[in-house]
């Protein structure tokens, strides 16, 4: 019943994109999501859309598994977009039928934003689907460590990242099996009224709660029975490594914003 | 209620990168009464099996039948709910889905659900806590306060009290004590002979599908591997073991018997009462030598 979740998926494959350091990534996520904001016309939305698909391209994952997992997300940026085509009422005035007016500035900004939204959302999958969750947090830990100086417990808010993205398909997994269980026990979660349905999560809600609470304290004690204090010390087993691609790849953002630059109005 | 899988394939998550083969052209025929003990390793696609016998999975190919109703991969199915009160399915740690704030509306949660009044259910809630063999003071306490094995029965009173003609069991005693264990598949065994019900039971216990099977089904990566009676399936038990899987300890015994004595008995004995009297008549032969 959940099977086309993908947020938090990991997707193994050879690519470019996999091989690259989180750092990296992390780093062009970031820059990427402030360059979004550059854009301001077609041309410049055009080339951020181009270079989104580049890099799912790159990234080998299949677009169809893109698409079926975006579908409710997508929703939401249709949403979006409605919100401004009836909402705005700025410009010339385009087309009228009974009492909607939908205005030139009103289309143009709910295209534009519905895509700045989508496209952020792209590459954000893009990141996760790519990189596994320890590599993410090894990322952001080893980004954050400056922050160190100030006594902000990076490691700790870099551990509590791991391990809430570790068990993201856990709970997945759990959730579509209470679901069977509970529909075996003649709930209906996909049918019937909304009030029957909103009453159907407490069945499958309890249960969950109950396990993660359960999980949370097996893994506590496991982790100190393995002798585990904290990050003070602690010594790693992967180790990051900055490479040349990582270089282009920023090089090739850096490129991408300076054409922005030049090509916004 | 006859149920009846026909080439059935499922594929989990299809159109994913994670798109796996669950099983293949299982073709399993359950008439209404039939005990059938299905046994495999574990990823052989036993549960996968068990959820297209209450629709909770509709199969990628081949057809389910359900009484009268037909599954297949087509159809959008509507009102499945007679079917899932007609078959109970006890999953596997069925504890975990445990969470009224009594035992007694956790076990009244199913039968309401299929329209009981909450004055039946109630008096069904009753029944079910005694034969899950706990007394009914539990009824009032909360699931949560309950052992691990006092938890695993209320929640198969759970399935009880909506009364199935079907009963499956995904491995019911799968991390209980022996004792717990036996009290238990006699209970379901007691209820599969006096309401005339049909039983699945998934289970790893070579002795429990001995003993209390009329048919075996063996899964073998996601297919049929082997399929008959008891006595069928052990008398030759050569796939089995090539399988890794075992055979009951009376089996065992009596193969080890034939091999180290070097004789042969008449035929394959499945208990251990069949067995002495087995080997009282050869001593009374006399074992050639
Ligand atoms: N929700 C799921 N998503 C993907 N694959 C699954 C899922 N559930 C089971 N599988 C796969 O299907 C196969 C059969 O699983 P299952 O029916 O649970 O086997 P068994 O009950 O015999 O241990 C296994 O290879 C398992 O990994
Ligand atoms: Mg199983």
């Amino acid at each position: 019943m959940m099977d086309k979740m993908i947020f938090g998926r990991y997707v193994p494959a050879e690519s470019v994109i996999h091989r690259m350091d989180p750092r990296s990534k992390l780093v062009l996520i970031f820059l990427f999501v402030c360059i979004v904001f550059l854009a301001n016309n077609m041309l410049t939305y055009g080339l951020l859309t181009v270079y989104t698909f580049f890099m799912i391209a790159l990234s080998k994952v299949p677009v169809r598994f893109i698409y079926t997992g975006l579908k409710p997300v997508l929703l939401l940026v249709i949403f979006t977009l409605f919100l401004h085509l009836f909402l705005t009422k700025e410009g010339e005035e385009l087309f009228r039928f009974g009492w909607i007016t939908i205005y030139e500035e009103g289309l143009r900004q709910g295209i534009f934003i519905s895509l700045r939204f989508f496209l952020l959302i792209l590459m954000t999958s893009i990141l996760t689907l790519t990189t596994t969750p320890i590599e993410i947090t090894d990322g952001l830990e080893s980004l954050l460590d400056p922050l160190n100086k100030i006594k902000f417990p990076v490691h700790e808010l870099a551990l509590m990242m791991s391990i809430s993205l570790r068990f993201i398909p856990t709970l997945m997994q759990e959730t579509d099996k209470i679901m069977k269980a509970q529909t075996a026990r003649g709930v209906d979660f996909t049918s019937g009224p909304i009030k029957e349905r909103i009453k159907a999560i407490i069945p499958l809600l309890i249960p969950l709660f109950v396990s993660s609470f359960k999980r949370a304290e097996e893994l506590a004690v496991a982790m100190e029975a393995r002798g585990y204090r904290g990050g003070e010390g602690r010594t790693k087993y992967r180790q990051l490594s900055w490479g040349l691609k990582d270089t282009a790849m920023l090089a090739m953002l850096a490129a991408v914003t300076l054409v922005l630059i030049l090509l916004r109005t | 209620m006859d149920i009846s899988l026909q080439n059935v394939e499922y594929r989990y998550q299809v159109n994913t990168p994670f798109e796996r083969l669950a099983i293949k052209d299982v073709s399993i025929d359950i008439p209404s009464g039939t005990f059938l003990a299905i046994i495999g390793h574990t990823g052989s696609g036993k549960s996968t099996v068990l959820q297209h016998l209450n629709a909770l999975l509709k199969p990628t190919e081949g057809n389910v039948v359900i009484g009268d109703r037909m599954i297949t991969s087509e159809k959008k199915q509507k009102n499945l709910k007679e079917i899932r009160q007609r078959v109970g399915i006890v999953f596997q740690f069925p504890e975990h889905q445990l969470f009224e704030e009594t035992v007694e509306k956790d076990i009244c949660f199913g039968p309401m659900n299929f329209g009981v009044t909450e004055e039946a259910a109630k008096k069904r809630a009753r029944a079910a806590i005694g034969q899950v063999g706990l007394p009914e003071e539990i009824l009032s306490k909360s699931p949560f306060d309950l052992s691990g094995g006092q938890m695993r029965r209320v929640a198969i009173a759970g399935v009880l009290a909506m009364e199935p003609d079907v009963i499956v069991l995904d491995e019911p005693t799968a991390g209980l004590d022996p004792r717990g264990r036996k009290e238990i598949m006699d209970m379901f065994f007691s209820l599969h002979e006096t309401r005339g019900l049909s039983t699945v039971l998934v289970t790893h216990s070579m002795e429990d599908a001995s003993r209390y099977a009329d048919q075996i089904v063996i899964m073998h990566n996601g297919e049929v591997y082997e399929k008959g009676t008891p006595k069928e399936i052990f008398s030759s038990p050569e796939g089995l073991l090539k399988l890794g899987l075992d055979v009951p300890e009376v089996v065992r015994f009596q193969l080890k018997m034939e091999k180290s004595l070097n004789i042969r008995f008449s035929k394959t004995c499945l208990t251990m009462e069949e067995l002495t009297e087995e080997i009282a008549a050869a001593m009374k032969r006399g074992a050639p030598k």
